[in-house]
């Protein structure tokens, strides 16, 4: 039988250098609105935000509002000129870029130490919902001591702009599933019930219905923490992977139960991220291996690896056009092309 | 009327009278004999239309039918020169035979005989019916009919016998009494003849549908076997079980209980069969045993004969001497006995085969060769498993070959249990195909990671083909393995020597051959120092490919600074303390890089040794390394050809390989003479000529390896003259590997000393070596061995042909 011999995996399309250290947190933003103009914006070990426009490859504009810590997570509003900066200073800056401007318009304070990146649910501009590790402020703190009630181990809603803590999520008593690791605020396009997906350490993804502060399912899916999730609403499906070896696929059933569908092996262990195409067509992780996977999300069929970072990869993120970016430890931003519909 | 008439007439009327009234035979001879005598052309032909030549065959044809053979035959052996006559009796006789005359014949004999003298007529029918292609053959030379030939004749004899068969059973039936040590005799006969093949090919199928449940039938066939005279039994049992292969069954009808009654057949079958013989095939060997396990009265010849199986497979003289082929036929014996012998019947002789496999197992694994040993390994699991059932499992690691799968299916005692295998043949082979191909699947399966479960999910809007999303190469998918491998020689060295960190000495592991090729000077600084840290080298962590490592670092030591290194491990070969595996680590590292250095323009590989990366060290490696380094220069060439117009009709310059002096030629006393010196002193921990006689074969194969690549250097003579003197003194070995690289020293040195300097300096060696080829290619029971003595002996004549052109 004669195989084709199978291409060797692409290059980048480029790369982007200058952020001067590690990169932790990628975001494409523009989009529509911004009339071709695409954003990457990147956050980086020593605190920065920079902003680079995909046209011309260059830095448009720097972001320094962290004081030199570590930006873990960054995240547009849909429909309008503002970025969400979580940093490793405990503060989640909300920035107003619009018409070239660049300022801080306001920012909350974390309660949490750990490296969970926060989550956004935003229909419109008016009301969004923002998850974030930590403890609601206004609550009493009554006994520090206790390990379940510590901050760090809870998840706390708050409804924007106005602050306002609509309510914290504590595991149950009985449930010691660690710290959250990651977490994915998201909608059923029939209930308007806003629904979180958390990533706890104990290797456990669990499903909280945020109105009845309660656990609707827990599933354990890895052996090690959750490093990162992503939920397909449409066809109630996500994937994790975690510090092991493995990628786990779960479905969410009518009943709101979540079921591991499958795993997959992966060669080395660990991931840091892991992101599916807004077209749903395909997902990209992050290697702690240097390397960026890609798979076909339906089938999990392993699609290409791509080897080009000499340093552990912390984050990938896609553009609406599918444009894929990874950033790494190594300082650099690698802009990939894959199989793109033309 | 004419006289010649009247005579014929009376004859006939004679004749006609003798044969109907007579029941004297000696008359019928007589008259027979008279009318044979008659024939003539002129004769026939007196009667118009062929009536009297009619009239003549059926005197033969219809008359008593021995009579009328012996008469034929003796009249055809009797008739000079070819004639009409001649042909016209052969032609008789093809009647004769045809019309199924021959079965008349010998189911006459088989009736009571009361006559005297009738053993001295069965003698003499016995010998004309065996040997009627012979005689004819002889007689008629180039006319011989085509029914005469042996390849036909004889099956058409079987068939006569199962005819004359077919009658006895009737007679038995109709309470007649039969005797059938005729055809006993008959068929012993034709099978010392060495026509088993033709005779039994059409007597055991048919005997075998027959006996099938007719006890009368079975009767006969077996009282048929007990008659066959000693003399020929063993060639009619050889000929029925080659006929009957992997069918057990079918013997056990044909034969009956014949080995319990008969010493000789009990000889044939339990003794000659199994140790004296090895040409036949596992499936007869399979018959020939499961007719032993058979039935009860045989079962103890079963386990007799596994008893002295496993002795003779547990002596040590019979592992050394006997060729691997009889060994493999032995262990097969022994592998297809344990399948039938269940563990009750064992117990009693327990310890006793207990004791040969242990002896056994030591011999097979002490031995060089690997077939020896992996023979050893597997008849010692599967006979511990058997006496053993319930200890714990002996387990050996030996590979997965050809060899090793089609003993195992013989221990299994489902397969040699042959009905089984007859009746579901086909039956079992899809269903393994089957499941085979299923694994295959799902290797693919679980290799493209995609999950079974997940299937298209019917609300899917986006059943988007698999085709836009063709998965890339994925071969660099590998482990990722930290970058820690230091990038300098000595620090090299020191993390192999004295680092904890596993990952780091890994990597300076697999670093080191690159190191040692790119940095010449600083390899030749601590060269030997390297060499003996390697040497001493132990896994220390499981590291994939650690010896290979090792190996090509080593390799790489000795190419870059030779003379000091290869006088270092020379020198440590003899010395005190080390391990066997050692030993031979030095011999082939010298092997490989005095291979090395000795290929031409060994120092281009560095460049593409690094770029390479680790391939496996290949003996013979090809030439094809230079390809990156002219890659340049063919664009050159080709460049220049196309504009450059030619006259001659030379056609192109023939591009020549590049030549340079070997490197191995100023050091190959370094690595050659320090190693055959001191083979004959034996240390407390080393013996060469004792037990280590797995070292000496290894060492013997070096010093081959070493004399060929030689060749064209200056020391090749002396080297030459050494290693003949070493052959002479080891020539009589009893280990067939030592034997092996003896014989490969001689063609190495056939191959390596220039014609010459041979016949000149070494000629008194050269003829003692070529009476001991001539000797080891006539008698050696290893075939290799033969084979490689009669290459050695052809060198030497093409040698001997170069050089008498040249003194003349």
């Amino acid at each position: 039988m004669a195989v084709p011999l199978p291409l060797p995996p692409p290059g980048p399309q480029f790369v982007l250098r200058g952020t001067q250290s590690a990169v932790n947190a990628l975001h494409f933003g523009g989009g529509a609105q911004a009339q071709g103009r695409q954003l990457l914006f990147s956050g980086s070990q020593s605190g920065l935000v920079h902003i680079w426009s995909l046209q011309t490859r260059r830095t448009v504009a720097t972001l320094d509002g962290h004081g030199g810590q570590s930006v873990t997570w960054l995240q547009m509003l849909p429909q309008s000129h503002q970025l969400l900066s979580q940093g490793r200073d405990l503060r989640l800056c909300l920035w107003d870029l619009a018409e070239g401007r660049n300022a801080i318009v306001d920012s909350v304070c974390l309660e949490s130490v750990a490296f969970c990146r926060s989550s956004v649910l935003a229909e419109g501009q008016a009301r969004w919902l923002l998850a974030l590790p930590g403890k609601g402020s206004d609550e009493v703190r009554t006994s520090t001591t206790d390990a379940l009630h510590s901050p760090n181990h809870q998840v706390q809603i708050l409804e924007m702009p106005s602050k306002t803590s609509v309510c914290t999520l504590k595991p149950e008593a009985d449930a010691k599933p660690g710290m959250p690791m990651c977490l994915g605020l998201w909608q059923a396009e029939s209930s308007p019930r806003p629904l979180l997906l958390a990533g706890y350490e104990d290797g456990s993804v669990a499903l909280w219905d945020v109105w009845e502060r309660k656990v609707c399912s827990r599933v354990s899916c890895h052996e090690e923490p959750v490093m990162g999730l992503d939920f397909d609403s449409q066809k109630a499906r996500g994937v994790s992977g975690s510090a092991g070896k493995a990628l786990a696929v779960w479905s969410l059933n009518g009943q709101q139960a979540l079921q591991v569908c499958s795993t997959h092996q992966l060669t080395n262990p660990g991931i840091s991220d892991i992101t599916v195409r807004p077209d749903r067509k395909i997902l990209a992780t992050a290697g702690w291996d240097h390397r960026i996977r890609v798979f076909h999300w339906r089938t999990m069929k392993p699609l290409a690896v791509l080897a080009f970072h000499s340093a552990s990869v912390h984050c990938v993120a896609f553009a609406t056009n599918g444009l894929l970016a990874a950033g790494s430890k190594d300082q650099r931003i690698s802009i990939w092309s894959l199989y793109q519909r033309t | 009327m004419d006289p010649a008439l009247s005579v014929v007439r009376l004859t006939v009327r004679e004749a006609i009278h003798t044969l109907s009234s007579s029941e004297d035979c000696g008359l019928i001879l007589s008259t027979l004999r008279c009318l044979v005598i008659k024939l003539s052309p002129v004769w026939l032909e007196l009667s118009p239309d062929g009536q009297l030549e009619e009239l003549w065959d059926s005197f033969f044809l219809k008359g008593p039918a021995d009579q009328a053979f012996l008469v034929l035959m003796e009249a055809l052996e009797s008739t000079a020169g070819p004639s009409f006559c001649l042909m016209k009796m052969a032609q008789l006789l093809a009647n004769f035979l045809s019309q199924r005359r021959m079965a008349a014949l010998m189911e006459e004999q088989c009736r009571p005989q009361k006559k005297p003298g009738f053993t001295l007529l069965q003698e003499t029918l016995l010998n004309k019916v065996v040997g009627l292609p012979d005689h004819l053959g002889n007689r008629l030379q180039q006319d011989n009919l085509a029914l005469f030939f042996p390849q036909n004749y004889f099956p058409l004899l079987g068939e006569e016998v199962v005819r004359v068969l077919q009658g006895i059973v009737d007679a038995l039936r109709g309470g007649l009494d039969c005797s059938v040590s005729f055809m006993s005799r008959v068929l012993g006969k034709i099978c010392i003849q060495g026509r088993q093949k033709e005779i039994l090919d059409v007597l055991v199928p048919q005997l075998t549908v027959l006996t099938q449940g007719s006890c009368l039938w079975q009767r006969v066939c077996w009282r048929l076997m007990e008659q066959v005279p000693d003399r020929t039994m063993e060639a009619v049992l050889i000929g029925l079980v080659e006929a009957t292969p992997g069918r057990p069954e079918v013997l056990s009808r044909l034969l009956g209980n014949l080995v319990v009654k008969s010493k000789k057949a009990q000889f044939v079958m339990t003794q000659k069969l199994l140790f004296l013989q090895y040409q036949h095939t596992t499936p007869m060997l399979q018959s020939l045993l499961g007719y032993l396990a058979m039935d009860s009265q045989r079962r103890p010849l079963l386990i007799q004969a596994l008893k002295e199986l496993l002795e003779t497979w547990g002596s040590s003289s019979a592992v050394r001497h006997a060729p691997v082929t009889q060994q493999h036929y032995l262990s097969a014996a022994i592998l297809i006995c344990l399948a039938h012998l269940r563990e009750p019947e064992l117990r009693d002789s327990q310890d006793e085969l207990l004791a040969s496999m242990m002896a056994g197992v030591k011999c097979h694994l002490d031995s060089s060769l690997p077939t020896v040993r992996r023979l050893g390994m597997i008849v010692a699991e599967i006979i511990s498993s058997q006496i053993h059932p319930e200890g714990p499992p002996l387990k050996f690691q030996y590979e997965d070959d050809e060899l090793s799968r089609e003993l195992l299916a013989l221990a299994i005692p489902g397969t040699s249990d042959s009905s089984t295998v007859l009746a579901g043949g086909s039956a079992p082979a899809p269903t393994a195909s089957e499941t085979l191909a299923k694994t295959m699947d799902d290797g693919v399966e679980s290799a493209n990671g995609s999950d079974p479960q997940v299937g298209p999910q019917g609300s899917d809007s986006d059943l988007d083909s698999d085709d836009e999303f063709i998965p890339y190469d994925m071969s660099g998918d590998i482990e990722l393995k930290s970058n820690k491998a230091p990038l300098y020689v000595r620090d090299c060295m020191e993390v192999l020597t004295s680092s904890e960190d596993m990952e780091r000495w890994e990597a300076a592991l697999r670093a080191l051959e690159g190191l040692v090729y790119r940095s010449p000077e600083a390899t030749r600084e601590v060269s030997v120092e390297l060499a003996k840290v390697l040497l001493h080298l132990e896994e220390r962590t499981c590291v994939s490919g650690f010896e290979g490592l090792r190996q090509r670092a080593l390799v790489a030591v000795i190419v870059m600074d030779p003379a000091r290194v290869a006088e270092y491990l020379t020198s440590q070969f003899y010395a005190l303390n080390y391990s066997l595996r050692q030993r031979l680590d030095i011999l082939d590292v010298l092997t490989l890089s005095a291979q090395e250095l000795s290929r031409p323009g060994h120092l281009k590989r560095p460049t593409q040794q690094v770029s390479c990366g680790s391939g496996a060290p290949v003996l013979a490696t090809s030439q094809a390394d230079c390809t990156g380094v002219s890659g340049w220069r063919t664009v050159v060439e080709e460049r220049i050809r196309s504009k450059t117009r030619r006259f001659s009709k030379q056609g192109f310059p023939r591009r020549e390989l590049a030549s340079s002096p070997s490197e191995f030629n100023s050091v190959a006393g370094y690595f050659f003479f320090p190693l055959i010196q001191h083979f004959d002193r034996p240390l407390v921990t080393f013996d060469l000529l004792g037990d280590d006689q797995l070292v000496l074969g290894r060492l013997t194969h070096t010093l081959a390896a070493l004399m060929y690549l030689a060749i064209n250097t200056t020391v090749a003579v002396s080297m030459g003259k050494a290693l003949l003197e070493f052959v002479w003194v080891l020539r009589f070995h009893v280990d067939i590997y030592v034997r092996r690289g003896l014989l490969s020293a001689v063609s190495s040195i056939l191959l390596s000393v220039p014609a010459e300097r041979l016949l000149g300096d070494l000629s008194d060696e050269l003829l003692e070596a070529r009476s001991w080829l001539a000797d080891v290619a006539e008698k050696d029971v290893d075939e290799d061995c033969r084979e490689q003595a009669v290459r050695a002996l052809l060198l030497l004549e093409r040698l001997k042909d170069r050089l008498l052109p040249l003194s003349h």
